[in-house]
């Protein structure tokens, strides 16, 4: 049974669907990665995972519990955590607060997580007093990624957890995410930087238009002229 | 000496009162938009409300022969106060909750809430008839007189005990509210919510508690402040309608959505108010001498009739130079 | 109009047709003087709502300059006031406020273009206190001159036609509306809300304390009609009852015409290419501006348009009256009534905004004796069971309908947010 599995997914804002029919599934040792041009459907399909716009069709299942159009705070007890793009931290709050904040659910003592963070994050740790909105870009990515880890969670969802960064931090976000994805974690990953991501991805999705085109390991995808051609452009 | 402490009895202490009232409004108000996106036009109704059912309990304890040395209307308050955030939970879960569902834009709520007004307050004069209650009608209103000599005035400085009252119990809320909001997993679950309602909801907050909570709060404080307002003036049903806009004023002085700034707001609206019909001529007499003009017998800066009118002018330049607050603050 | 509205309105007819065999002709005639009028401010309204998406909650300000402005025409001139000192005093005084406007207005020019920064801002703070200072040091002394004995009491009327009181009632809302416009519709929709109930109670505050120009709670009346009064046919030989009827039909028929060329020139407006850009420009602010519409300038004239009909339906509505009372104005006989007409007519469309015009506020008047009878058989009730009669019952029987119109927002909004006739384009709210 994989860890998450969509079946003919299709959903939208509203009126007009935006993923017509996409199909996948993952387990939790697998690093997934989904490019496309813009405008696929990469985003919205994590987002139609978290129940954050309707599925009009189809299913979403996550360790075969049928998790479609569930409530998003529903679903991080049961192991699904996502880092949005954009407005992924509260900047209003401390790094330490939004830390705690991912582990709003938690009941149990959460220091040792939270602990586990800050070593992976060291700058951080430096900070953890300090308001999120005044960090950096790649601070700022760090202390998103580590608030969607405080409620260990099985399958991580990042919406192109690179964007707006310089290659030296996109290389350690790009570590970062193995290092968890080592520690037991499932990955499902939206990238801009096809190229890089598919470097190390186990399964990799194309999308277009809101449908799958090509599915394989990152390898077969960035070795398939097809691919290179129409998708991963220069 | 003397025209000193007629200052702190005319300007200080009513000043003071009436910040604290409308800072305890203005809290509710501003928690309520900074969670639930919408400016909750039915406050100062849910201010009477809570005045109300103090002064409802209040006849219940006097005619079960209670009575100590605080006057009633404030030891019922622990009753009170649940009562009004339930109804306010309530009208919530009627009003409000269905139309987010349905995804209504914030100024359909601002609407509904006028509606909820006209009946809270129409409600309210049903049942009681319009006329002024006063919780003193049976015990009195003691005084509270702080002898001067030794500042070398030769009258004391006044002070009712529910005044006094006001303001002690307007710090303890303050204090209270920022050990919630910075030392509670809900409080602090409020303030991520007020940050980033989408992303509260992905760190699994329960954005269902949050919003219960933030009712109950603002319930309570609304309850708080209208009893006390009762208490230090009289209980009319028409209470709401002079008080809703000074709190917006402040609410929004204070940036939309800040507690703390809420606080600041609510003081400095109800300084505003007092000093802007102070007789400020009082205060000058001592100084007349290095003073190049002739200081006239009575001095406002705006006749007393306008006093009102002060909020309301703060409140339209504050909307139009500085929506976001005087504060640095976001409110949209 | 289709079939359903010729239902709606037929429907309506009926109710009027009931209510008036039920209470009388002089009455209903009464009533639909007063309803027309609030149809008028409907459109009003609907303009500024419907058609501009503007949240005006401070109709009641500009209803009451409407009033003024009929009163300070209309009335007749006050010769004790012209004798005395008072004009030349009042000249002063306003003499003051264009000097104050002047400083202002300078000083915010100065600020925006040369002094930006805490000093600019100092200095337009500076120039509204002195401003400020001016103005009391002439109008205080002014007003208090004109209020005593000396002075006349109050500044009086100018003793015009009543129909040019109406048309300065539409001038004076359009000024007042350009001024509100032009600093305030900038404002996110519900923020423009709240600043309007500022802005109008400020102009309440303003008309009910100015004794000197209103009289304030002394209040002015009788203010003459444009057609013959009651008391003229009387004159004539016509029995009281049936002359209440006559005159009342004589002014109904120039509201219902003033109503009908407004109605005209809107719709027609409205199914023009004027109107089709507007409905454009309210259901995509960016869209428009980006294919270089000028939004605010269109918003504005929307604005100032809906506040001219406003104008004049609050001239009508104190003519038709005779009295003008600043201090009786009450937001929810006028601003929260107008808005569940608008709502619950149907937004966008002016046929429902007459209809709701009309049925909200018979409904309204007639829902105060009905509320009376209900409490006084209540009333008996509890009496016969041994409870005793019901208190103050005429004050607690008229809050009912205070409940009932908080209760139909709250409906209205919940399940008919399109109103009765709603337009032909979905208009969210």
């Amino acid at each position: 049974m994989s860890l998450i599995e969509l079946t003919n997914v299709h959903a939208g804002y509203g009126g007009a669907p935006i993923l017509n029919g996409i199909n996948l599934s993952i387990e939790a040792s697998d690093i997934a990665v989904i490019v496309g041009p813009n405008g696929a459907g990469k985003s919205t399909t994590l987002k139609a995972i978290f129940g954050l716009l309707k599925v009009t069709q189809g299913t979403i299942r996550f360790a075969g519990e049928d998790i479609t159009n569930a409530e998003p705070d529903a679903l991080v007890p049961k192991g699904l955590g996502l880092v949005p793009q954009e407005f992924n931290v509260f900047t209003s709050m401390s790094v330490e607060e939004n830390l705690e904040m991912g582990a709003y659910i938690r009941r149990d003592d959460f220091s040792a997580t939270m602990g586990s963070i800050y070593e992976m994050f060291p700058p951080l740790a430096e900070r953890r007093r300090q308001k999120a909105g005044e960090l950096s870009g790649g601070q700022r990515q760090m202390v998103a990624m580590g608030r969607a880890l405080m409620s260990e969670p099985k399958l991580l969802l990042l919406d192109e957890p690179s964007a707006g960064l310089s290659p030296r931090y996109m290389l350690e976000v790009f570590e970062q995410v193995m290092r968890i994805n080592r520690a037991g974690v499932g990955i499902l990953m939206v990238e801009q930087n096809a190229r890089q991501a598919l470097g190390f991805a186990t399964k990799g999705f194309v999308l277009a238009n809101g449908e799958n085109r090509f599915a394989g390991t990152g390898r077969e995808l960035l070795d398939n002229p097809d691919v290179a051609r129409a998708f991963l452009g220069g | 000496m003397d025209d000193f402490i007629f200052f702190i009895n005319k300007a200080l202490v009513s000043g003071a009162v009436l910040g604290s009232i409308y800072a305890l409004g203005a809290i509710g108000v501003t928690l309520i938009f900074g969670i639930l996106r919408f400016a909750h036009f039915a406050h100062g109704d849910v201010m009477t409300l809570g005045g109300f059912v103090a002064y409802g309990l209040a006849l219940v304890a006097a005619s079960l022969g209670i009575s100590t040395f605080w006057p009633t209307g404030f030891i019922v308050l622990p009753l009170a106060i649940p009562i009004t955030a339930a109804f306010a939970l309530g009208i919530d879960r009627t009003v409000y909750q269905p139309l987010r569902a349905r995804g209504a834009r914030p100024v359909t709520l601002l609407i509904a809430s006028i509606g909820v007004t006209l009946m809270i307050q129409g409600l309210i004069r049903l049942v009681a008839g319009t006329g002024v209650y006063s919780f003193f009608d049976t015990e009195p209103k003691e005084l509270i007189r702080i002898p001067t000599e030794w500042m070398g005035g030769s009258r004391p400085i006044n002070l009712t005990e529910p005044q006094l009252l006001m303001v002690i119990v307007t710090v303890l809320a303050v204090v209270a509210l920022h050990f919630f909001l910075t030392g509670s997993r809900l409080g602090k679950g409020m303030r991520a919510m007020a940050d980033n309602a989408d992303l509260a909801q992905i760190s699994g907050i329960n954005t269902r508690h949050v919003i219960r909570a933030t009712w109950v709060i603002a319930g309570g404080l609304a309850c708080l402040a209208g009893t006390m307002l009762a208490l230090d003036v009289s209980l009319k049903p028409d209470l709401a309608f002079n008080i809703v806009l000074p709190i917006f004023a402040a609410a929004i002085v204070g940036g939309l959505g800040h507690a703390y700034g809420a606080i600041a707001g609510g003081f400095l609206v109800g300084f505003a108010e007092t000093l802007a019909v102070f007789n400020w001529s009082v205060v000058l007499r001592p100084f007349k001498d290095s003073i190049p003009f002739e200081v006239p017998a009575d001095l406002y800066i705006v006749p007393t009739e306008y006093k009102l009118t002060v909020a309301f002018v703060i409140l339209v330049i504050v909307l139009l130079a500085r929506p976001t607050g005087i504060f640095k603050g976001a409110s949209t | 109009m289709n079939l359903r509205a010729l239902l709606l309105f037929a429907a309506m007819a009926l109710f009027i047709a009931a209510v008036g065999w039920w209470s009388g002709a002089a009455f209903i005639t009464f009533i639909m003087l007063n309803g027309l009028a609030y149809a008028l401010i409907a459109i009003g309204l609907n303009i500024q709502w419907g058609y501009g998406g503007l949240f005006n909650f401070g109709i009641m300000g500009f209803i009451m300059l409407g009033g003024f402005a009929v009163t300070a025409v209309a009335y007749p001139v006050n010769g004790a006031f012209w004798e005395s000192d008072g004009p030349a005093m009042l000249g002063k005084a306003l003499l003051a406020f264009a000097v104050g406007a002047a400083l202002v207005v300078g000083a915010w020019r100065l600020q925006r273009r040369l002094l930006k920064g805490p000093a600019g801002i100092a200095l337009t703070v500076l120039a509204w206190i002195v401003a400020y200072g001016l103005y009391r040091s002439q109008i205080d002394p002014a007003a208090s001159y004109i209020e005593s004995e000396g002075g006349g009491g109050w500044v009086g009327g100018m003793g015009l036609h009543p129909l040019l009181g109406w048309a300065f009632g539409g001038v004076l809302a359009a000024g007042a509306a350009y001024i509100v416009g032009r600093i305030s519709l900038g404002l996110r929709t519900d923020y423009l809300a709240i600043a309007t109930i500022g802005i109008s109670e400020i102009i309440r505050a303003l008309l009910k304390n100015a004794d000197w120009l209103t009289r304030g709670t002394l209040t002015v009346s009788p203010i003459p009609w444009p057609t013959p009064l009651p008391q003229d046919f009387q004159a004539w030989g016509v029995s009281i009852p049936v002359s209440f009827v006559y005159a009342r039909l004589g002014l109904l028929a120039v509201v219902a015409v003033v109503l009908l060329i407004a109605l005209v020139l809107v719709q027609r407006a409205y199914e023009g290419p004027w109107g089709r850009m507007m409905r454009a420009i309210r259901d995509n602010h960016i869209a428009s501006a980006s294919m270089g519409k000028d939004v605010k300038r269109r918003q504005l004239e929307i604005f100032v348009l809906g506040s001219v009909l406003i104008g004049i339906g609050g001239s009508m509505l104190t003519s038709i009256n005779q009295i003008y009372d600043p201090g009786a104005y009450q937001p929810i006989n006028y601003t929260f009534l107008l808005w569940v007409v608008v709502i619950v007519g149907g937004a966008g469309n002016n046929y429902g905004a007459i209809l709701g015009a009309l049925l909200i506020y018979v409904s309204w008047i007639v829902s105060d004796p009905l509320a009376q009878n209900l409490f006084g058989a209540l009333s008996d009730a509890s009496t016969r069971i041994g409870w005793g009669a019901i208190p103050e019952i005429e004050t607690r029987s008229s809050q009912m309908r205070v409940f009932l119109l908080g209760f139909v927002i709250v409906a209205a909004l919940r399940w008919a947010p399109q109103g009765l006739l709603p337009e032909r384009i979905r208009r969210d709210l």
